[in-house]
């Protein structure tokens, strides 16, 4: 009977599951524990009665509300907003100059592709945080003083403090603008299905083009306008140190952002080039022959077929970026990492909670990252088979 | 019968025999086994400051912070040069400290009530008052923290500057911009290449780092302190002998200076002088040093080594070096300063 069991391979299969589930979490139960003992011994606090302590900490990039005055938890959700923004705006923009950098590199024009090909190899073996500090310094070195700031329509200032741009006094109006820009994107999106349904069922072109126009651009621009004169501004003036008022776009967040689409970048067009160069040539060259031109052959034929093989890299490039936001910790950018894990961890002392709260972060957004990638990914793949 | 009471009467004996030895015999420390085993002291300090714990060209540490450590190595293994020192950055301090991977700390730490309370750290008195302050550039003409209204000031992330200066601008209403950088260092250069208009670190951490500056000429120190930040050695909890020890040395250390004991005359101390307190202090009377677990010439060898604390003070950020620091609240108590020390009774 034992025997047979012994040999029957999904009870064996089920048997070792079961008990590596229950010694990991053994495992857990004892660390924890231990861990926790081992801090009453030490006299060290524990819990996580310290987030809602005043955190005290000024920080110079604020997307939430945050102020000094407000709770630890406060701060570690500012340092969250700010991990989050630099990175998705990094994995656009990577996105973006990957792509035409793994193009050049195709391109049958001598210098483009040598050029695209020298950067490439660069970028791939340099440290990233060599272009952190490069950035970083490089930003602030080429910058002017306060005093000689570049202004543009005394409205925008340019200098080592930053990008100063008025702020709108109430934001409120914002939000109902980008509702509106919401709004707009989801009906060209509903237009666009429809379009092509009735193309699939009459052959029937519909004017896609100028409704997205007018839906993509004509209404977003018109309700920033409309919003922008429903509030008053707060614009920046000349002070005595530096500029007063308005939002300031720090320059460790314009170095940060810098290092990581530019390091990112190469290998994005690696990937790229390698998706592309994955299309066999009979498939252009059938392609050509049935009249479509070189863009047409791009755009419907090579690069949906290389989408395929691109997703996958792509997704660990992206949970790279997110990962790799934390250098701005080396330039005091102050994502989760420089705030929660520098100033907060210093300040309480609470290192196995704080370490844990920012482990959780990147792998929560990391683990989002990935299933909208598998998501595409398993869409395209539908798609075109 | 009489054989049992005299049994009776042996074993009380002994029992009062036994007692006796163990009244001898010390509470364990072993964080001073520890040391005597591994035959060096380990002394976390600063990564950098000039003249509180600062490294030159052959790894040779020097320092108002570093002297301390020396000091504690000559009292407790004989040598002052029997120390290991672990350069920490502000955030690694206290996992180095709370871990055992090192003895005490000695480097530019402010005491504070929540680090007492709620990182398992005690501190063990005073070797430095400090006070925050600023370093601007002269042309921007600012003299008091309070022109600082609008400028933008770099620190290093979680020191108790970062907390006192945003809590001091808030508190006037005046909007500077803080930008926290991870170390000391990165913070400097940063103010350096004109990220900021102001840097804060205490007075006589600037005085040090001032050095670092392209051209130190340019800058200037605002004189008016902020805050207070009295800054001295921490031990973790636990091991309270160890801890006695520590605070005895630093005692010891400020002892010798408001009673005259220097370096150069402590061998001629330690043998004619009749003040009483000097010779308990030196092990010319008394056994001190054996009642913390110590050789009777701790102090002795520690002063020797060393110097007394005003010694120590003007060859590292005194008058003897190029930081030039006053004494001012680091003077002793009889001289107008806030130094003190109990009696070595």
């Amino acid at each position: 009977m034992l025997r047979r069991l012994y040999y029957d391979a999904r009870v064996r299969d089920l048997f070792w599951q079961i008990a590596i589930s229950v010694g990991l979490v053994a495992l857990t139960i004892f660390f924890v524990r231990n861990a926790s003992q081992n801090m009453v011994n030490a006299g060290i606090a524990s819990g996580f009665d310290f987030l809602w302590r005043s955190s005290g900490i000024d920080v110079p990039f604020v997307l939430t509300s945050y102020t000094a005055s407000d709770s630890i938890w406060a701060l570690f959700w500012a340092g969250v907003a700010n991990t989050v923004f630099v990175s998705v705006i990094a994995m656009v923009l990577a996105t973006i100059m990957g792509f035409l950098i793994g193009l050049a590199r195709l391109s049958s024009h001598w210098l483009l592709s040598t050029a695209a090909g020298a950067y490439v190899e660069f970028v791939r073996n340099i440290p990233l945080l060599f272009f952190v500090l490069f950035w970083y310094f490089g930003v602030i070195a080429a910058l002017p003083q306060p005093r000689d700031s570049l202004g543009f329509f005394s409205a925008i200032f340019l200098n080592n403090r930053g990008l100063t741009v008025p702020s709108p006094l109430d934001g409120s109006v914002f939000r109902w603008a980008l509702l509106a820009i919401l709004l707009a994107f989801a009906a060209q999106w509903l237009v666009a299905r429809w379009a092509a349904a009735r193309k699939a069922r009459t052959g029937q072109d519909a004017p896609v083009i100028a409704a997205g126009l007018m839906l993509c651009l004509a209404v977003p621009l018109l309700a920033l306008v409309i919003a922008a004169r429903a509030t008053g501004w707060d614009m920046p003036q000349p002070g005595r140190f530096n500029l007063r008022g308005g939002f300031v776009i720090i320059p460790e967040f314009v170095a940060l952002l810098a290092a990581l689409v530019t390091y990112t970048a190469g290998f994005v067009a690696e990937i790229v080039r390698g998706g592309i160069a994955s299309v066999v040539k009979g498939q252009r060259e059938a392609a050509a022959s049935l009249g479509l031109r070189p863009g047409q052959i791009l755009r419907f034929v090579v690069v949906p077929q290389a989408l395929r093989v691109m997703i996958p890299p792509m997704t660990s490039q992206y949970l790279n970026v997110l990962k790799n936001s934390s250098f701005g910790a080396a330039i005091a950018y102050p994502d989760v990492v420089s705030l929660f894990m520098g100033s907060a961890l210093n300040n309480t002392g609470q290192a196995i909670e704080i370490i844990a709260m920012t482990l959780a972060v990147y792998l929560f957004f990391g683990l989002i990252v990935s299933a909208l990638m598998n998501w595409y990914n398993a869409r395209i793949a539908l798609v075109t088979r | 019968m009489i054989n049992r009471i005299s049994t009776t009467a042996v074993a009380a004996f002994a029992m009062l025999g036994a007692g006796a030895a163990t009244a001898q015999t010390l509470v364990p420390s072993p964080t001073l086994d520890a040391i005597r085993t591994r035959g060096s002291l380990e002394c976390g300090v600063h990564v950098g400051v000039p003249g509180f714990s600062f490294p030159n060209d052959k790894g040779e540490w020097s320092g108002l912070d570093v002297d301390f450590c020396r000091a504690l190595a000559a009292a407790v293994l004989g040598d002052a040069n029997k120390v290991k020192f672990t350069p920490t950055t502000v955030q690694q301090r206290w996992p180095v400290l709370q871990s055992g991977q090192v003895d005490l700390l000695s480097r530019n730490t402010t005491i504070t009530f929540s680090r007492n309370a709620s990182l398992g750290v005690n501190f063990q008195g005073i070797n430095f008052y400090e006070g925050q302050t600023f370093i601007v550039r002269k042309a921007s003409k600012a003299t008091a923290a309070k022109d600082l209204d609008g400028a933008s000031v770099c620190v290093a992330a979680g020191s108790t500057e970062e907390k006192n200066a945003a809590d001091w601008f808030r508190e006037r209403n005046l909007k500077v911009t803080i930008t926290n950088f991870q170390k000391n260092d990165d913070a400097i250069a940063a103010y350096d290449a004109g990220r900021c208009d102001a840097y804060t670190a205490g007075v006589g951490a600037l005085a040090g780092q001032r050095a670092k500056l392209k051209t130190p000429g340019d800058h200037i120190i605002m004189a008016e302190p902020i805050s207070n930040d009295p800054q001295g050695p921490v031990t973790r909890y636990g091991d309270e002998r160890w801890q006695a020890v520590v605070r005895w040395v630093l005692n010891g250390m400020i002892a010798a200076e408001a009673l005259g004991v220097t370096s150069k005359n402590v061998d001629d101390m330690r043998a004619n002088s009749k003040n009483a307190e000097v010779r308990r202090l030196l092990g010319a009377e008394g056994n001190f040093g054996a009642m913390l677990g110590l050789s009777n010439d701790w102090m002795f060898n520690a002063i020797k080594a060393v110097g007394n604390y005003g010694e120590s003070f003007e060859r590292t950020v005194g008058s003897g070096s190029t930081l030039k620091l006053e004494r001012g609240q680091n003077a002793l108590w009889t001289k107008g300063g806030l130094l003190f020390t109990p009696p070595f009774q």
